[in-house]
C-alpha cells in the first residue's frame, strides 16, 4: 500500500480551505447587480387563497418585483415532480398532485411559499413581504399520518381520495399467513418511526442568473446532484432547454439527502432573475428551512415476526402508513417502498415476508429521503422484532441473531434483494469481544449500586447501497438510471484532472478519488485534482446519495483509468519502439518487458500531446478518457452495532456509556474518512433515538420550528465511539467497495432503543426517548423498578 | 438605498476598518457582506449553532447576536485572521485537519474559534468531558463530534508554549 493509495488514511486535500475560512459555499458567492429574494410563506396548514394584494409591498423602498403563483402559472413554469412511479396493488398509478413552485389556488402546509419579493437588499425584501395582504379561507388540516385516511380527515388534493397516494405491497400474503399459522411464538410491535428534520448546518441557497443576451440561465445551488437538478428544471419545470441551463453546486455544507431534491426556491430564483433582469439570491433562514426542506422518516407500523420452537424466524409481516407530507417530493415515493420493504429480511434467512405500505398526504412539509432513507425504518422494524422476540422467548439476543443469520452467499431474499457477499457472524463476534459482552452482568450490577439502570442493545443491520443497477431500478419505477460517470484528463505535464458526476458535500471525494488515481497511475496525490459540481464542466452524472460514490462513482473512474492506461501504453510503445503488448506499466513507469528500456509517466503524457513519435493515422493525439459505469447489483454493507446505556430512574435521563460499531464496508479507500462517516451516521441515529422529533399540533402547526425547540444532538449527547471493521469484498463492482455513508444512521436507532428498553424492562417506549418519555415508560412498569 | 446609515470603526484581523452600515446590521453581516470575510458562517437564526463564532477583544462571541454598531473600537478576530495567509496554520487548524475534525466544513470556522477560546479559558490539558460540555453552543451535523473532540484535545496540547496562539491581531 502506498502512502496515498487505496487503504491509506490520507489527510484530506479539501481541508485547507475549510479550516482557513476560504471555502466557497453558495451564500459566499455574489453576482454583480445581485438582488435578494424573500418568500412569503403560508402561516396556515391548509387554506384556500381568496386573494393576494401585493400593491402595498410593491411600493416599498428597494422593491424590484413581487411575484405570485398566478404569474408563475401564466409564464408556463411547470410543476415540481416526483420521479419514481409506484403502482398500488390494484395496478393504479400513484396519485401525484400538482406541486407548483408558488402556491396558487391553495396552500397545503405551513411554510408553503406563495409569493416572492425581490428587492435591492434582503432587509428591504423582508420589510416589503410584511405588507402583502393575503385573504385565506382556512380549511381543516390533518398532520398525523395515522389519521389521514379517516373519512373525517380533510381531503388535501382532489386527485387523492382518503389522502391516499398509493396502497402498495410486496411479498406473498398467503404464504406469510401459513408461516404464522405454523409459528410457536409470534412477536408483535407497534412502531412509530419519528419524523426528522435533516438540518445540514449550511442552509439551502440559490442564485439564479439569467443572461438575456444568450437566453441562458446559471443556477448556483446547494445541491447533491447538479445534473439531476438541471434535467428536472429543464425537462419538467420547463425553465429553459437543458443546454441553456448551467447548474453549479459549489462547496455544499452537508446534505444527508435533503439537498437531493428539486425545490421551489431554486426554480423561483431562476424565474425571478429573468423577470427582473438581475441575478437573484435566496438563502434560507434556519427557521425557514424547518418548513421548507423535506423532512425524513415519519412511519407508523404494525409488525409481527413468527418464530419456531427453536427461535428460527419463519416469517415477518408489516403494515406501514408512510407520511409523504403535502406534496410528493422528488424521490419520496421510493423511500417507504423499494428502499424500505426490500430490506425487511435484515441479516436473516426469512422464508416469507409480506409488507403493505399506504403512503398518505398530510398538511405537513413534504417527506423524502434522509440519511438511510427507508433502510433505517426497515432496520428498526427488524431489529426491534428480533430483540423483543429474544426477550419474550428468554433467548440471548446475540445468539438468536446468530441462529438466524444468512450464512451462504449469494442469498436471494423473498423481498427482491439478492445479497452478494457478507459474513454477519464475523462482525457480531468482533463486536461482542470489543463490547466485553461477557462482562455486561458485572457492569449492570455496578450501575445498580449507583442507582442506575444499565441496558445493552444490538443492531445487526443490513443496507442496500451503491444504488444501483439502472435496469433494476427502472423495473421498480425509477424515472432515472443510477449509473455514474467519470472523465480523466491527463495534462501534457502529467498532472491529472478527474471530472466526476458524483458530488461531495462533506464526504472527501477530492481526497479519495485522487487516492484511486494515485494508486493506479503512481503519481503524487498533489498532482491530481477533482472537478465536480458544475454541469458546464462535468459530463452528465447522477450525484451523491445512497452511499454510492465509492461503489459506483469510483468504479466509473476505475474504468476510465483502464482506458487511460491502455492509451498511454500505445504512446509508450511508439516512444520505446516496442510492441504495445510488451509494454508494462507499474509505479508510474512504462517499461518494455525483458529489457531495461523504460519511460516515465511524464514523458509519455508529454509525448501523447506533442505527438512527434506517431502519426495521426496510427494513433490519436491526447490523453483523455471517459467512462459510464452501471453496477450489476446493489451493494450490501452490513454490521453489528452495540449500544450500552445507563438510565437514571429518578429523571428518565439516558446516558450512552459505550458504543461499538463493527461494519463490513468491503474494500476501504480511506479508513480515516470511513470512520468519520460512521461517527456522523451514528450521531444522526442517536439523535433520532434520543432527542430529535418534528412535532405538529392538531392544526398542522410545526411546534418544533427552530433549534430552540428541535433538539439537535450536541457533543455531550454522544460518547467516544469504538469503530472497527471486518471485510468481505463486494463482488458486484471492480473495486470491491460497498459504501459507508449511511450505516450509522441505519444501525443506531434500534441499538439505542433496544438498550434503553433492556434497561427499563418495558417495550412501551417511542422515539425520541427523551427523559420524560423514558420516565413515563418507567412509571408504567409497576412504579419505579428497583435497580437490579 | 433607503434608511440611515451610521459609521463604525474597529480592527478586524489586525487591520483598521470603517464602515457605514444600516443600524440593524449584525457583526456577522458586517464581516460577510461589507468586508467579504465569508469564512464566518450563518447556520441558524436563534444563536444556537455556533457557525458564526469569532473573537471580540480576545473572547469568543456569536457574531449573529451583536450589532456592528456596538463594536466601536473593538478588536475582532475571524477564522481568516487566525493564521497569516502565507504562514503556517494555527495549531488548532492543523489539529482539525490531522484528526479529521471536519467533513462539510460549514461549522468548522466556528468550531475552531470556539476551540481556541476553550483553551484560553480551560488550559492546554482538556479532558473529553470538558470539551464536550464546552461545545454546547456549537452544532455539527457531520462528524458526530468524535473527531472534533480529539482535534480540540490535540490542538490544545499543540498550543502549549504560545507559538501561534497569541495572535498579533488579538
Amino acid at each position: 500500500m502506498s502512502a496515498t493509495g487505496i487503504g491509506a488514511a490520507v489527510r484530506r486535500k479539501e481541508d485547507r480551505r475549510f479550516i482557513t475560512g476560504t471555502g466557497h459555499y453558495t451564500d459566499d458567492i455574489n453576482r454583480p447587480g445581485q438582488a435578494y429574494a424573500y418568500f412569503l410563506r403560508s402561516p396556515h396548514a391548509h387554506a384556500t387563497i381568496k386573494s393576494i394584494d401585493v400593491k402595498p409591498a410593491a411600493q416599498m423602498p428597494g422593491v424590484l418585483a413581487v411575484l405570485t403563483g398566478a404569474e408563475l402559472a401564466a409564464d408556463k413554469i411547470g410543476n415540481l415532480i416526483c420521479g419514481w412511479m409506484i403502482h398500488s396493488k390494484d395496478g393504479s398509478p400513484m396519485k401525484m398532485a400538482p406541486h407548483p413552485a408558488l402556491a396558487n389556488a391553495k396552500v397545503c402546509h405551513v411554510g408553503d411559499p406563495l409569493t416572492v419579493v425581490v428587492a435591492e437588499s434582503l432587509a428591504q425584501a423582508r420589510d416589503a413581504a410584511e405588507k402583502i395582504v393575503v385573504d385565506y379561507a382556512v380549511l381543516p388540516a390533518v398532520a398525523d399520518p395515522a389519521a389521514a385516511q379517516k373519512p373525517s380527515a380533510p381531503r388535501i388534493h382532489d386527485i387523492a381520495p382518503n389522502n391516499t397516494i398509493y396502497q402498495w405491497h410486496l411479498g406473498e400474503a398467503g404464504a406469510v399467513e401459513a408461516a404464522f399459522r405454523a409459528a410457536r411464538h409470534v412477536t408483535r410491535l407497534d412502531i412509530v418511526n419519528n419524523r426528522l428534520v435533516p438540518n445540514a448546518i449550511e442552509p439551502r441557497a440559490a442564485i439564479g442568473d439569467y443572461d438575456a443576451g444568450t437566453g441562458a440561465f446559471t443556477l448556483w445551488n446547494t445541491t447533491q446532484n447538479p445534473h439531476v437538478a438541471r434535467l428536472v428544471i429543464a425537462a419538467f419545470v420547463g425553465m429553459a432547454p437543458e443546454h441553456k441551463l448551467r447548474v453549479i453546486a459549489p462547496d455544499v455544507g452537508g446534505g444527508f439527502g435533503s439537498k437531493i431534491f428539486i425545490y421551489p426556491e431554486e426554480v423561483v430564483a431562476l424565474w425571478a432573475s429573468k423577470r427582473v433582469g438581475r441575478p437573484v439570491k435566496w438563502v434560507a433562514e434556519r427557521s425557514e428551512a424547518f418548513v421548507a426542506d423535506a423532512h425524513g422518516r415519519d412511519h407508523v407500523t404494525h409488525a409481527e415476526m413468527a418464530f419456531d420452537a427453536e427461535g428460527k424466524i419463519l416469517g415477518l409481516r408489516a403494515k406501514t402508513v408512510a407520511n409523504l407530507g403535502a406534496y410528493m417530493s422528488t424521490f419520496s415515493s421510493s423511500v417507504p417502498t423499494y428502499l424500505y420493504a426490500t430490506l425487511l429480511s435484515g441479516q436473516y434467512e426469512i422464508a416469507q415476508i409480506y409488507c403493505e405500505v399506504d403512503a398518505v398526504y398530510t398538511n405537513t412539509v413534504p417527506v423524502d429521503a434522509y440519511r438511510g432513507a427507508g433502510r433505517p425504518e426497515a432496520t428498526f422494524v427488524v431489529e426491534r422484532l428480533v430483540e423483543v422476540g429474544a426477550r419474550e422467548m428468554s433467548q440471548d439476543p446475540a445468539e438468536l441473531r446468530r441462529k438466524n443469520f444468512v450464512k451462504k452467499f449469494p442469498h436471494q431474499t423473498p423481498v427482491i434483494m439478492a445479497y452478494d457477499a457478507g459474513d454477519y457472524n464475523a462482525s457480531l463476534k468482533k463486536a461482542l469481544e470489543l463490547a466485553d459482552y461477557k462482562g455486561f452482568g458485572r457492569r449492570k450490577r455496578e450501575s445498580a449500586r449507583d442507582g442506575k439502570l444499565r441496558g445493552i442493545g444490538f443492531s445487526t443491520y443490513i443496507e442496500a447501497c451503491g444504488i444501483a443497477p439502472s435496469q433494476a431500478v427502472g423495473s421498480l419505477g425509477a424515472g432515472v438510471g443510477l449509473w455514474e460517470s467519470a472523465e480523466v484528463r491527463v495534462n501534457p505535464t502529467g498532472s491529472v484532472e478527474i471530472l466526476t458526476g458524483s458530488h461531495a458535500h462533506g464526504q472527501g471525494h477530492e481526497t479519495t478519488f485522487a487516492q484511486l488515481v494515485s494508486e493506479r497511475l503512481g503519481i503524487p496525490i498533489d498532482n491530481i485534482s477533482v472537478v465536480h459540481g458544475d454541469t458546464d464542466k462535468v459530463q452528465f452524472g447522477m450525484g451523491t446519495y445512497g452511499s454510492r460514490s465509492g461503489a459506483v462513482g469510483m468504479s466509473a473512474l476505475a474504468k476510465a483509468l483502464d482506458k487511460i492506461e491502455a492509451k498511454a501504453k500505445k504512446v509508450a510503445a511508439h516512444m520505446l519502439e516496442a510492441a504495445e503488448g510488451d509494454i508494462e506499466f507499474k509505479d508510474g513507469k512504462f517499461s518494455v518487458a525483458g529489457t531495461d528500456k523504460w519511460a516515465a509517466w511524464g514523458d509519455v503524457t508529454l509525448n501523447a500531446y506533442v505527438a512527434h513519435k506517431f502519426s495521426g493515422q496510427e494513433l490519436e493525439p491526447g490523453l483523455k478518457e471517459g467512462a459510464f459505469y452501471d453496477p450489476t447489483n446493489f451493494t450490501f454493507p452490513a454490521g453489528c452495532h452495540i449500544c450500552e446505556v445507563e438510565v437514571d430512574p429518578e429523571t428518565g435521563n439516558t446516558e450512552i456509556v459505550a458504543w461499538i460499531a463493527v461494519d463490513d464496508f468491503g474494500v476501504i479507500v480511506n479508513p480515516m474518512i470511513v470512520e468519520g462517516q460512521v461517527h456522523g451516521g451514528i450521531a444522526q441515529g442517536v439523535g433520532q433515538a434520543l432527542c430529535e422529533g418534528a412535532v405538529y399540533d392538531k392544526d398542522g402547526q410545526l411546534v418544533t420550528g427552530s433549534f430552540m425547540d428541535y433538539c439537535m444532538p450536541r457533543a455531550d449527547h454522544l460518547p467516544t465511539l469504538k469503530v472497527d471493521t471486518t471485510v468481505t469484498k463486494c463482488p458486484s463492482n471492480p473495486l470491491g467497495i460497498k459504501g459507508c455513508g449511511e450505516a450509522g444512521a441505519i444501525a443506531a436507532p434500534a441499538a439505542v432503543i433496544n438498550a434503553i428498553t433492556d434497561a427499563i424492562g418495558t417495550e412501551g417506549l417511542t422515539m425520541p426517548a427523551t427523559p420524560p418519555a423514558v420516565w413515563a415508560a418507567l412509571q408504567k412498569v409497576n412504579g419505579i423498578p428497583k435497580a437490579a | 438605498m433607503a434608511g440611515e446609515t451610521a459609521a463604525v470603526s474597529m480592527t478586524v484581523n489586525g487591520k483598521p476598518i470603517t464602515a457605514n452600515v444600516d443600524p440593524r446590521t449584525l457583526l456577522v453581516q458586517l464581516l460577510r457582506e461589507h468586508l467579504r470575510l465569508t469564512g464566518t458562517h450563518v447556520g441558524c437564526d436563534t444563536s444556537q449553532c455556533g457557525a458564526c463564532v469569532v473573537h471580540v477583544n480576545g473572547k469568543a462571541i456569536k457574531s449573529c447576536t451583536i450589532l456592528a454598531l456596538q463594536l466601536e473600537g473593538a478588536n475582532v478576530l475571524t477564522i481568516e485572521g487566525l493564521a497569516a495567509p502565507d504562514g503556517p496554520l494555527h495549531p488548532m487548524q492543523e489539529a482539525f485537519r490531522e484528526n479529521h475534525g471536519l467533513q462539510c466544513g460549514f461549522c468548522t470556522p466556528g468550531m475552531i474559534m470556539t476551540a481556541v477560546d476553550i483553551v484560553r479559558r480551560k488550559g492546554n490539558e482538556l479532558d473529553d468531558r470538558t470539551i464536550r460540555e464546552e461545545l454546547d453552543g456549537n452544532i455539527c451535523r457531520c462528524t458526530g463530534y468524535h473527531n472534533i473532540v480529539k482535534a480540540i484535545a490535540a490542538g490544545a496540547r499543540a498550543m502549549r508554549g504560545g507559538g501561534a496562539t497569541s495572535q498579533a491581531a488579538e
